[in-house]
């Protein structure tokens, strides 16, 4: 995907210099290895600092929130997906934007790399399908397919959905795979398996909040868990607080999340967030056949009423 | 909502839902009623997602 590169900062000096934008949102190297930054740029020269390759996992919508003048913004499938429900959320306009698309071929974990290796990683070199990973007195190099963030593994929507340039050619959309996988093993526990399933899961959780901060669905100007009056959720460790905060900031994203991977790219502690949002994308697709920003003119199901909405669960 | 809590490994049985105008006090007592003997049937050993004095290690 490195190839992208080229064409994204030719057509980001092109709409800079047409005046169709402002200044175009796309990715920077940082300053350790995988760890690619947002960066805008509003000019030439700084376009020149724009890379892609496969540590461009964060979500570029999230920048997006109530963003004033033309914006261009590069949008792999699922940022578009993202920036599509901005829209329909009312955060940015269709108009004021330039979507230049890139079709992706998976994002790498850097989770999963960094646990591969006792030494510390000095460089991530991509050429084509192959990553080669190297440090001091160590080099190795594995298939971009085994080291696939795990909502890249499973995901169907690879090439942007709105755009208004691509960056390369369509790729093809994963068939065979099943999204909901890890969600299926979670629903055949029983109470109490699931129960310390998620216990297990979040007893690392130092409750920092990157997950949050990632995450293009929250923009709200204060969130839940920042409010002390009243206060609606406990601010310590204790495992109730630190699931309530989990099980809440989940079903804000529902029906709205893209299963991006924003938020566990960012989780230090490397914590399988998605656990929790996939549950209930599966519900929206399942009960709705909703699957969140495929399209501009559908309302989310969660803000439309139709008289045959299951309800099952009211009595 | 239901579906997540209890596929968080809250218990079935424990979370109900119901829709009551604030005009229907019988409702709301046949509703209360019905939930409180149902959910007195259930272990109390299975009582979770409860905030009790922070643990010692
Ligand atoms: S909850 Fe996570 S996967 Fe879903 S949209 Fe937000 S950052 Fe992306
Ligand atoms: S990013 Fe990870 S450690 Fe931080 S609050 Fe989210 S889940 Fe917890």
């Amino acid at each position: 995907m490195t190839d992208y590169t080229d064409k994204i900062k030719e057509i980001a000096k092109r709409v800079l210099a047409e005046g169709k934008v402002d200044m175009v949102i796309g990715f920077r190297a940082g300053t350790v290895p995988m760890m690619n930054q947002p960066h805008y740029a509003a000019s030439a020269e700084a376009v020149e600092e724009m890379i892609w390759d496969s540590n461009c996992g964060l979500n570029l919508a999230n920048y997006l929130t109530d963003k004033k003048g033309k914006i261009g913004i590069i949008a792999k499938g699922c940022d578009s997906r993202n920036i599509v429900t901005h829209v329909i959320e009312n955060k940015i306009k269709r108009d004021q934007l330039y979507i230049i698309g890139v079709p992706c071929t998976g994002m790498i974990d850097h989770h999963k790399i960094n646990a591969m290796f006792d030494k510390e990683i000095l460089k991530v070199e991509e050429s084509g399908d192959q990553i080669t990973i190297s440090g001091s007195g160590f080099s190795e190099t594995v298939s971009k397919q085994d080291l696939l963030a795990e909502n890249c593994a499973v995901c169907t929507h690879r090439n942007p959905v709105e755009y208004d340039e691509l960056a390369g050619e369509l790729v093809d959309e994963q068939a065979d795979v099943d999204q909901y996988a890890s969600v299926s093993k979670v629903e055949a526990m029983t109470a109490d398996e699931k129960w310390d399933y998620f216990d297990d899961l979040l007893s690392t959780c130092i409750r920092c909040y990157a997950c949050r901060n990632a995450c293009p669905l929250c923009y709200c100007p204060t969130c839940f868990v920042d409010e002390s009056r009243p206060q609606w959720v406990g601010k310590s460790q204790d495992p109730t607080d630190v699931r309530t905060f989990h099980l809440l900031r989940a079903y804000h994203c529902a029906g709205r999340c893209t299963d991006c991977g924003a938020c566990e790219r960012v989780c230090p502690m490397g914590i399988k967030i998605r656990e929790f949002t996939k549950k209930l994308n599966k519900d929206c697709k399942e009960l709705y056949g909703w699957e969140a920003g495929l399209s501009l003119d559908q309302r989310p199901p969660l803000d439309t009423f139709k008289a045959d909405d299951p309800e099952e669960f009211i009595k | 909502m239901k579906n997540l809590l209890e596929h968080t490994g809250i218990e079935p049985g424990r979370l109900h839902f119901s829709w009551i105008s604030s005009a229907e006090s019988t409702k709301f007592v046949d509703v209360v009623t019905k939930i409180t003997d149902e959910v007195k049937t259930l272990d109390p050993a299975n009582k979770k997602y409860v905030k009790t004095e922070p643990k010692v290690d």
